[in-house]
């Protein structure tokens, strides 16, 4: 019997259902000699903005036990400077491109969500709406059932492509957050995005982030992204990819059995670059050692 | 750049905490150019999620070495890798040294294991120069025998003034760039940054060139997730971003934009 791991996002069609998720893999052509682009499920690039941004001062990234705390600030070369010098090089691979996007404003999600409408080479957006890293906007957005409502909305009326949403980590509200971008027309949601976090250097009592905190990723977050991912899946009908610390085939299946049609991969990759494909094969070795012919055999298959 | 499984040929104590690490990696170490690094997964680090970037210091005959001092926490499960066990390895990455003086004399600088990155470098340039190493101890001067079997004279300087020179390294330096050499000098550092930047300060207000090699905490080392970030200054007068692991780890001193850190 023929194993299947193909899956479809929205109508984003993906061979495998394991991605590499935005801010890990940065616009391709970083891990490109090291790893077969094409063999991936599909590559979310880091988060463009209407205008590039600096990003924040160093250090922008900790270690931690198990995890990492980042706050690079979200620097990008904004939506001309991704168009001109990034999307190109992705365009010569067979590999759906989703382009996570953010703003400051309404207006700055409308903006750049609009300007990938005519861009050739885009499966789909990504809205980011939880991004821990930067003062005004992103976060808000996420945390904000109102504000949260407004901004899926305004960028659905300005793009026809697959919109996917993604929800910040908030434990007690995220089925409501889960059924609202459902409700105003994501056609997918991901979550988790990194968890608020912080680390200081006890020696010179400074924080070790330049940014003071950031968001915690990795192996650390897992168990509660699961669960986070499970509570999202029963509270919509539109797909949910899983993200948080999926670091091997047992981690994303485990995401998969809590409902998720596909997973991304992040963190993970920094490791072994080749972790998402490696996790791919190992789902299919999952499919043929419990005689399963499909992925969507094992989504939301958990007993209970 | 690629990524290897490389067998561990041999790993010895060389002096004060410090470790050789010699590699079998046939597909990498005939890439490995001066200056450039290799990003290595520690075996047993379990609860790591990064990799740990270490300057080539030899590559030859299918194997490459690294020298590392045992001085955080990768390290110290590092150390306990023993000869057959196999480390994971991405490399060769980085824009590493120029390989050419433009007929000056070069000079090589290096801080404690800044000497690392400087080695392939002394054996590639088409002449030879002169060699400064400094170190808070004698424990901290490394390899000057390799050097000077290269042909390069070394002057050493130390905080504690156990070997050498007492002070700082750019003692001994500017008592010999006091009657620089006719055709000029061409310097190449790797150190601290505040080595680095006093380095960079010298070649600017001499008129030389100097190839500075930072070492910053790095992330994917591949240039994705924009850690090891460092100012440089952009044609339009303001900065930008570049990435020490891509664009990096060596810029020339008049590319860098010194912050107070």
């Amino acid at each position: 019997m023929g194993i299947d791991l193909s899956v479809e996002i929205g109508g984003i069609r993906m061979r495998n259902p394991v991605m590499v998720a935005s801010g890990t893999f940065g616009y391709g052509p970083e891990y490109a000699d090291l790893v077969d682009l094409n063999r991936l499920g599909a590559i979310v690039v880091k988060g463009i903005s209407p205008k590039p941004v600096m990003g924040n001062p160093p250090a922008r990234t900790v270690e931690t036990v198990g995890g990492l705390i980042n706050a690079i600030g979200l620097q990008n070369p904004g939506l001309e400077g991704f168009l001109r010098d990034g999307l190109p090089f992705l365009r010569g691979y067979n590999v759906p491109v989703i382009v996570n996007i953010w703003g400051r404003t309404v207006e700055e999600y409308e903006e750049v969500a609009a300007g990938f409408e005519g861009a050739e080479g885009v499966a789909g957006l990504e809205v980011n709406v939880s991004c821990p890293n930067i003062k005004e906007g992103s976060a808000l957005f996420g945390g904000d059932p109102a504000l949260f409502r407004r901004v899926v909305s305004a960028v659905r009326a300005k793009t026809r492509r697959p919109l996917i949403v993604k929800l910040a980590p908030d434990l007690s509200r995220v089925a409501e957050y889960a059924r609202a971008a459902e409700g105003c027309g994501a056609d997918a949601i991901s979550l988790i995005n990194s968890i608020p976090a912080m680390a200081i250097d006890i020696e010179t009592r400074r924080p070790r982030l330049g940014n003071v905190s950031g968001g915690l990723s990795g192996p650390a977050i897992k168990p509660i992204a699961l669960k986070m991912v499970w509570e999202a899946a029963r509270a919509v009908k539109i797909p949910v990819i899983g993200i948080g610390g999926i670091a091997c085939a047992a981690d994303a299946i485990e995401f998969l059995l809590a409902g998720a049609t596909a997973v991304a991969v992040g963190t993970a990759t920094f490791l072994n670059p080749a972790a998402a494909i490696e996790i791919a094969e190992g789902i299919g070795d999952y499919l043929a050692r419990h005689g399963l012919g499909h992925v969507r055999d094992v989504t939301g298959g958990l007993r209970s | 750049m690629r990524m290897e499984n490389a067998q561990i040929l041999e790993h010895r104590d060389i002096q004060g905490g410090y470790k050789r690490l010699v590699l079998r990696a046939p597909g990498i170490a005939p890439e490995v150019r001066p200056g450039q690094f290799v990003h290595l997964r520690v075996p047993h680090l379990e609860a790591a999620v990064l990799r740990r970037p270490f300057s080539v210091f030899d590559a030859r005959d299918g194997a490459l070495s690294i020298l590392y001092k045992d001085a955080g926490h990768g390290t110290a499960v590092l150390k306990g890798a023993a000869p057959g066990e196999t480390v994971s390895l991405i490399g060769p990455l980085g824009r590493g040294f120029p390989a050419e003086c433009g007929g000056r004399m070069p000079v090589l600088v290096a801080g404690g294991y800044g000497m690392a990155a400087l080695h392939l470098l002394a054996r590639a340039l088409p002449r030879r120069g002169i060699a400064f190493f400094g170190g808070k101890t004698a424990d901290d001067v490394l390899c000057v025998d390799e050097f000077e079997a290269l042909g390069w004279p070394v002057r050493i300087a130390t905080e504690d003034g156990s070997l050498g020179e007492r002070g700082l390294v750019t003692a001994p330096l500017d008592e010999w760039m006091k009657k620089p050499p006719r055709e000029g000098v061409e310097l190449f550092a790797c150190g601290p940054m505040g080595m680095l930047r006093a380095i960079g300060e010298r070649a600017i207000a001499g008129g030389w060139k100097a190839w500075l090699s930072l070492d910053r905490h790095m992330g994917c080392g591949v240039g994705a997730c924009l850690t090891c970030v460092q100012k440089i200054h952009a044609p339009d007068g303001g900065w930008t971003w570049q990435r020490v692991c891509r664009e990096g780890p060596v810029f020339e001193s008049r590319e860098i934009v010194w912050e107070d850190e």
